[in-house]
C-alpha cells in the first residue's frame, strides 16, 4: 500500500443475481483526508460501504482498507475502522456509560484505558449529567456525537459515517462537523455519506455515484467549475439522473 | 380555514413537547413545520390528525373540532406519518386499494388526483411494499394518504432521508397538489425547503420561534453575514471561535457564517486577525442570510 493512502480500491464490483449494484468502482482516499460518498438513494453507496468495511464480500476487483484486502482481512479491517450510521449507533437501552463501556470492550481496550477514556469523553461532549442515563432519552444530536465519539474510541485509521446527521438540528449538525474536522486534523480519515449537500462542500473531496459507478471525483470546487455550478447541490442535481 | 391551533400544549411524563402553540393555516395554503428531530412536529401532527389528545387548547382542521368532530376528520384528512405505515406484505396495488374500500371510494374514482405520482410506481405494482425501495414507497404512501380526496394533507417529514433529487421532484409534486385546492401541512428538517411554503413555522423544543413568509423571516435577520474563507477550515474555525468580538460562527458550505458583536464592524479588522491567527488565503465578503441563518441565531 502507498503510504499516504488509507482507502485503495480499483474495479470494485458487487453484483446481486444479474444486478449490478456496484459497478467497477475505482478511487483512493489519501490519511486525514474527509471524503465525502454522494448519491442518489439506491445508487450503490450502501453496498459499497459495505464492502470496504469488510461485512460484504466483492464479487471482483480488489480494495484495501487500513492496509487490509477486503476478501481476505476482514477482521483487521474491522479492527482498524469505526463505523456509525443514523439507523444504529447505540444501544438504546444502556446508558451513555455502558454504552461507551460495551463497545470499549468489544474493540478490545483495557479496564483502565475505558476507565480513562469514559472521563475524557463525558467531559469533552458535557455529557457528566447524564452519564447514568439511558441513551434511547437523549436528544438526537447528543446521542450522534457520542456515537462519533465512540466510533472513535479504539482510535482508529478510518471512520466510516453513513449519513450521521440526517434530522438534526442546525447547530448540532454544524458541532458534529466540527468534530469531524478536529479528529481530520489529528489524522484520522473520514468517509461520510450525507444527503445535506452544503455538507458535502466541507470534504476535502466528494464522489458522486450514480446507478453503480462513480460519475465524478474531486474537489468540490473543481466539481463546481466543472460542471458549471454555484453550489454542489447543482452538480448533483445534473448527475445524478443520469 | 384550513387549520387552527390555540394554546395546545402537551406533554410526555413531565417532559413539555408542545408549549402553547398557536397559529393557523388558510384553505389551500403550503404550510411548512421547519425544525429538528424532537422539537414537537409529529406530536403536532398526531393532535391534529386525531390520533392524540392535547392536555390544553384546542384545534380545528377543514372547521372541525379535533375532539368533538374527529371521526368527520378522519375523513377528510390524509395523513403520510413519519415512519412508513403501509401494509408491507401487501402488494403496492392491494395497498392502494385498501385504503381506497377504507374510505368508501375506488382507486378509479379519484385516480386523476393520484395519476402523477402513482404512474411512477405503477410497473411495481404486484410488488409487495415492504420490497420497495425508499422514494417508490414514498410514492405509495403518498399516493394512499390521497386516494379518498382529503381537503387537508398532513405529510410528517416526507424527505428525510431522501437524495436531493428526489426531494425537489417531491416538492414539485406538492405544488401540483396544491393548485388542485388541497392545504397543505408538511414538516421537514430541511431549511432549504422551508424556502418552497407559502408560509413557515420555525419549532425548537415545542416552542415556535416565528411564523411568516419564508422571505420576510429572512429580510429580519437582525445582523450583517460574512462569508469567510480561509486554507485551513477547522483552524478557520477555531480562530474565528476565540475571536473575541465574534457573535455567531457556522460552517456553511464551502464558507464560515460570520457575524459581529460591534455595529461598526470592519473587515480588515477581521482578515488582520486572522492573519495574526496564521491562516492565509484569506476571503471575507459580505452575503445573504438563508432560513438557517435565522433558526440559528432564534435557538441560539
Amino acid at each position: 500500500m502507498e503510504k499516504n493512502k488509507v482507502i485503495q480500491v480499483e474495479g470494485l464490483t458487487k453484483m446481486f443475481g444479474d444486478f449490478t449494484a456496484v459497478n467497477t468502482i475505482t478511487f483512493d482516499v489519501k490519511k486525514g483526508e474527509i471524503f465525502g460518498f454522494l448519491g442518489a438513494n439506491g445508487a450503490g453507496k450502501t453496498t459499497a460501504m459495505k464492502m470496504l468495511i469488510g461485512i460484504s464480500k466483492p464479487t471482483s476487483g480488489n480494495a484495501l482498507v487500513a492496509g487490509f484486502d477486503v476478501y481476505k482481512q476482514t477482521e483487521s479491517i474491522k479492527k482498524n475502522i469505526g463505523y456509525m450510521s443514523q439507523k444504529f449507533a447505540l444501544y438504546n437501552d444502556l446508558t451513555v456509560t455502558e454504552n461507551i463501556t460495551f463497545f470499549g470492550g468489544i474493540y478490545g481496550l483495557s479496564k483502565d484505558s475505558i476507565k480513562a477514556k469514559t472521563k475524557v469523553l463525558l467531559n469533552e461532549l458535557d455529557l457528566e449529567n447524564v452519564a447514568n442515563t439511558l441513551v434511547g432519552a437523549l436528544p438526537l444530536g447528543w446521542k450522534q456525537k457520542l456515537a462519533f465519539s465512540v466510533a472513535l474510541l479504539h482510535e482508529p485509521k478510518i471512520v466510516f459515517l453513513d449519513e450521521p446527521t440526517g434530522g438534526v438540528d442546525p447547530i448540532t449538525r454544524r458541532q458534529f462537523w466540527e468534530m469531524i474536522y478536529k479528529s481530520a486534523n489529528q489524522g484520522t480519515t473520514i468517509f461520510v455519506t450525507t444527503h445535506y449537500m452544503d455538507e458535502a462542500e466541507y470534504c476535502d473531496r466528494i464522489s458522486i455515484m450514480v446507478n453503480g459507478k462513480i460519475e465524478a471525483l474531486d474537489t468540490p470546487e473543481k466539481l463546481k467549475q466543472q460542471y458549471n455550478a454555484e453550489t454542489i447541490n447543482e452538480v448533483f442535481l445534473k448527475l445524478a439522473r443520469g | 380555514m384550513g387549520v387552527s391551533v390555540t394554546n395546545i400544549s402537551k406533554s410526555y411524563n413531565g417532559t413539555k413537547a408542545l408549549q402553547n402553540l398557536s397559529f393557523e393555516i388558510s384553505d389551500g395554503e403550503l404550510f411548512g413545520l421547519i425544525g429538528p428531530d424532537g422539537a414537537g412536529k409529529t406530536t403536532l401532527f398526531r393532535i391534529l390528525t386525531t390520533l392524540l389528545i392535547a392536555d390544553q387548547g384546542s384545534a380545528t382542521v377543514a372547521g372541525l373540532d379535533v375532539l368533538t368532530d374527529y371521526k368527520t376528520i378522519r375523513k377528510s384528512v390524509g395523513y403520510m406519518p413519519g415512519k412508513f405505515s403501509l401494509y408491507q406484505d401487501l402488494t403496492v396495488e392491494e395497498n392502494l386499494k385498501f385504503f381506497a374500500t377504507i374510505f368508501k371510494t375506488s382507486i378509479k374514482e379519484n385516480y386523476d388526483l393520484i395519476k402523477e405520482i402513482y404512474v411512477q410506481i405503477e410497473p411495481f405494482k404486484t410488488r409487495r411494499a415492504g420490497q420497495l425501495s425508499g422514494g417508490m414507497k414514498q410514492k405509495l404512501a403518498l399516493s394512499c394518504a390521497l386516494i379518498h380526496k382529503p381537503k387537508v394533507l398532513f405529510l410528517d417529514e416526507p424527505t428525510t432521508g431522501v437524495d436531493p433529487v428526489s426531494r425537489k421532484e417531491f416538492w414539485e409534486m406538492l405544488k401540483r397538489l396544491q393548485d388542485k385546492g388541497i392545504t397543505i401541512l408538511v414538516s421537514t428538517p430541511y431549511m432549504d425547503e422551508a424556502a418552497l411554503c407559502d408560509r413557515i413555522a420555525l419549532i425548537q423544543e415545542g416552542k415556535i420561534l416565528e411564523i411568516n413568509k419564508p422571505d420576510v423571516i429572512v429580510k429580519r435577520y437582525p445582523k450583517a453575514i460574512y462569508n469567510v474563507k480561509a486554507n485551513n477550515m477547522y483552524l478557520l474555525i477555531e480562530a474565528l471561535k476565540t475571536y473575541k468580538h465574534q457573535h455567531s460562527v457556522y460552517p456553511f458550505g464551502e464558507f464560515v457564517h460570520y457575524t459581529d458583536q460591534r455595529n461598526d464592524f470592519k473587515i480588515k479588522d477581521l482578515e488582520e486577525y486572522l492573519i495574526a491567527q496564521k491562516r492565509s488565503e484569506i476571503t471575507i465578503k459580505q452575503t445573504q442570510p438563508t432560513i438557517e441563518d435565522t433558526f440559528m441565531e432564534l435557538a441560539k
